[in-house]
């Protein structure tokens, strides 16, 4: 297969000049350009009657932020010039009665993990929700392509590894954008880890017993329909600030799933 | 008899200056909460939201070379065609907005729904707007705002005019957009491309400087000093209910649809909601689309207001500092230090009161009062309107206004009642 040369620039370059940029230093801090002129407004301007010990919020602990935002980056590129092409081909081939029944069975899959995240965190009746909504799922509708348990009242759960670590009181700790994965914690990073080895040791998909080819499919229609299913699109909220603002939303946003 | 006095009145109900809807049933009498909450379900227009919209990017200014940290380098709109011929509507969104917001997909759905070409423009105080399609990279001068806008249109129809059959062309916007419909129209009269036979203002500002303080003020005189613990108990309390919604959405735009949105999970609970946290609100999700207004006009056009000059920004680098800046810095303010001396030093003779002038309907009276084709709809209560501003449109537009009671600021946009008067507006 041969790009026309502005293609494989495409391709190549960003992530190379990135790959570059997250080598060449990371650091955060803003370096004085040559012939810089300071603004009329500076922070010290702005914060000068604010108490010493003012917290703000958009502040958030980011030890490796400069490491974060070149992954950010590599993610906008990764979605627009890889990730969303495939989502839309997906999105215009199928019909919506199929993905729907892929986003039933790919959730049911997950419930697994909810589950068993439930029980570590003694969670009486998130556990029982779940192991119920697998069941009848799993029977029912017909391994998870069908979700009569919703129909039926029981009410859907979401927990991960990330959250149980986070029920026993250990905080999220550093920042961290993963590539392609996108906003985490070091301990939400940790938690997909546990995750994924906790999948791959109970393997309910029978992927030991059979080819790769339907482990490697089974992997791709997951990331597909995942990223179906959200309606984020990179930069399109107009703010400069993105960064800072998912950073925000992020953790805030976790916060409160661990408290839930 | 009886006849002859239902014919009357049906001629009475049908001509304009009559017309005034007879029970218009908005719910919401205060204009704060109708901003905030919109229309409720069961009154907003029934619309096929299933459209075969496209996004789309296009080169303005093809000499212009823009820094690497610049992630959109081109200009961003959507274009939702019908199969055969039809009249094409420009839509245009308010303040900050991008074309991808909830109220240009409502627009955009019903028009096409109604049988129209529909192409969504980002409004030119949108950061990709000023970055890519402005000329002067310092917005808020409505007819500098509108050439620009008129430029991205022509530069659009030169892209699609072999494949889109064209019957006629009609511009409308909604709040600010709403104004720069009618700076566009004007620009038409001289320039002749496009010709427009239809233009419908929505909500617009009267004059772009009152409006811009009062949104202010919602922010200032509620939080009277930058440091108060009001305004860290109001952020904390809006920022848990942020995230809240947010793990529960699959949507996220951050200028006024979002914040909104907490808001109208908190009424359908049932809590009870302070006037003065709707106006915080309202005017906390204003100085965040002023923020990235403000900062993406002078990182572009390099006036050293809050980015400092000359500085060459790495994509590792924090932007938080210029946050914090920001995000203190009122549009008055903006007005004021960057965009006034701009003007100054570039328009010879100009002074503030003729730029205060320049961005207001005022300035083309003459022309909105003879444009038989330029309609406005627009609602009493609306709050970014100064006091006498509604009887002022009232006055100038005649019968070719449509105000609401209620609705506050597009708060009513969706109401059955109004799709049905924009469609109706286009459609005769």
């Amino acid at each position: 297969m041969t790009f026309s040369k502005p293609m494989a620039t495409r391709l190549l370059g960003i992530p190379a000049a990135l790959l570059i940029l997250l080598l060449a230093g990371c650091s955060s801090a803003p370096k004085v350009s040559e012939g810089e002129i300071p603004p009329q407004r500076t922070l010290e301007s702005v914060t000068a009657g604010d108490p010493a010990d003012k917290t703000y919020a958009i502040d958030q602990y980011d030890p490796i932020e400069g490491f974060n935002r070149g992954v950010y980056r590599f993610n906008a590129w990764f979605d627009d010039a890889i990730f969303l092409p495939i989502v839309g081909a997906y999105d215009f081939l199928l019909p919506d009665l199929a993905k729907t029944g892929v986003s039933n069975f790919m959730r049911n899959v997950r419930e697994i993990k909810t589950f068993l995240n439930s029980v570590l965190q003694l969670k009486g009746q998130a556990a029982a929700d779940t192991l119920g909504r697998f069941v009848i799922n799993t029977t029912v509708g017909v391994l998870g392509v069908w979700d009569p348990a919703t129909r039926m009242g029981i009410t859907r759960h979401r927990e991960d590894f990330g959250q149980t670590l986070g029920h026993y009181g250990l905080g999220p700790g550093p920042y961290l954008v993963l590539p392609i994965l996108g906003p985490s914690s070091l301990r939400d990073g940790l938690g997909t880890a546990v995750d994924a080895y906790a999948f791959n040791e109970i393997d309910p998909l029978y992927f030991d017993k059979s080819d790769n080819a339907w482990e490697y499919s089974y992997r791709s229609i997951n990331a597909i329909d995942t990223r179906y299913n959200i309606g984020f699109r990179y930069y399109e909220t107009g703010s400069p600030f993105e960064y800072e603002l998912m950073r925000l939303l992020y953790l805030k946003a976790r916060e409160l799933e661990v408290a839930r | 008899m009886t006849r002859l006095f239902s014919i009357l009145v049906s001629l009475l109900a049908a001509s304009p200056v009559f017309a005034a809807p007879a029970a218009y049933d908005f719910p919401f009498k205060d204009p704060l909460v109708a901003t905030v909450l919109g229309t409720p379900k069961e009154l907003v227009a029934e619309i096929d939201y299933d459209i075969p919209r496209k996004d789309r990017e296009i080169v303005i200014f093809p000499e212009r070379k823009l820094p690497s940290i610049v992630a959109l380098p081109t200009y961003r709109y959507a274009i939702t065609a019908q199969d055969d011929a039809a009249p094409l509507i420009f839509v245009i969104a308010g303040t900050g907005s991008s074309h991808r917001g909830a109220k240009m997909n409502m627009l955009e759905a019903a028009f096409y729904g109604a049988g129209f070409h529909v192409v969504s423009l980002s409004s030119p105080t949108y950061a990709n707007f000023i970055l890519t399609a402005s000329s002067t990279q310092i917005p808020g001068r409505t007819s500098d705002d509108a050439g620009d806008l008129y430029r991205v249109m022509e530069a659009i129809w030169a892209e699609h005019r072999d494949r889109l059959e064209v019957t006629d062309f009609h511009v409308t916007g909604y709040s600010l957009g709403g104004a720069h419909a009618a700076f566009v129209a004007r620009l038409d009269e001289q320039r002749r491309i496009f010709g427009f036979k239809k233009v419908l203002m929505i909500n617009p500002p009267v004059n772009l400087y009152n409006s811009v303080g009062i949104l202010d003020r919602m922010l200032d005189d509620n939080i009277p000093g930058p440091a108060a613990p009001t305004f860290d108990a109001f952020l904390d309390r809006v920022m848990r209910r942020f995230a809240e919604v947010y793990a529960t959405s699959d949507e996220i735009d951050f200028n006024d649809e979002f914040l909104y949105r907490i808001y109208q999970a908190d009424m359908e609970e049932g809590r009870r909601v302070r006037p003065e946290d709707l106006e915080t609100l309202i005017g906390t999700s204003f100085r965040l689309s002023s923020a990235n207004m403000i900062t993406a006009a002078d990182f572009a056009a390099q006036r050293g207001f809050i980015i400092p000059k000359n500085h060459r920004f790495r994509i590792t680098e924090s932007t938080t500092p210029y946050f914090k800046v920001a995000a203190r810095t009122s549009f008055v303010e903006y007005f004021e230090e960057m965009y006034l001396p701009y003007f100054m030093e570039t328009v010879p003779g100009t002074s503030r009161d003729a730029l205060i002038a320049q961005s207001s309907l005022q300035s083309i009276e003459e022309y909105l009062r003879n444009a038989d084709k330029i309609g406005l709809m627009h609602n009493a209560d609306d709050i970014i309107l100064a006091d006498g501003e509604i009887d002022y449109l009232r006055q100038l537009f005649g019968s070719r206004a449509r105000i609401y009671p209620d609705g506050g600021h597009c708060g009513n946009i969706s109401h059955r009642d109004n799709v049905a008067f924009m469609l109706d507006f286009f459609q005769d």
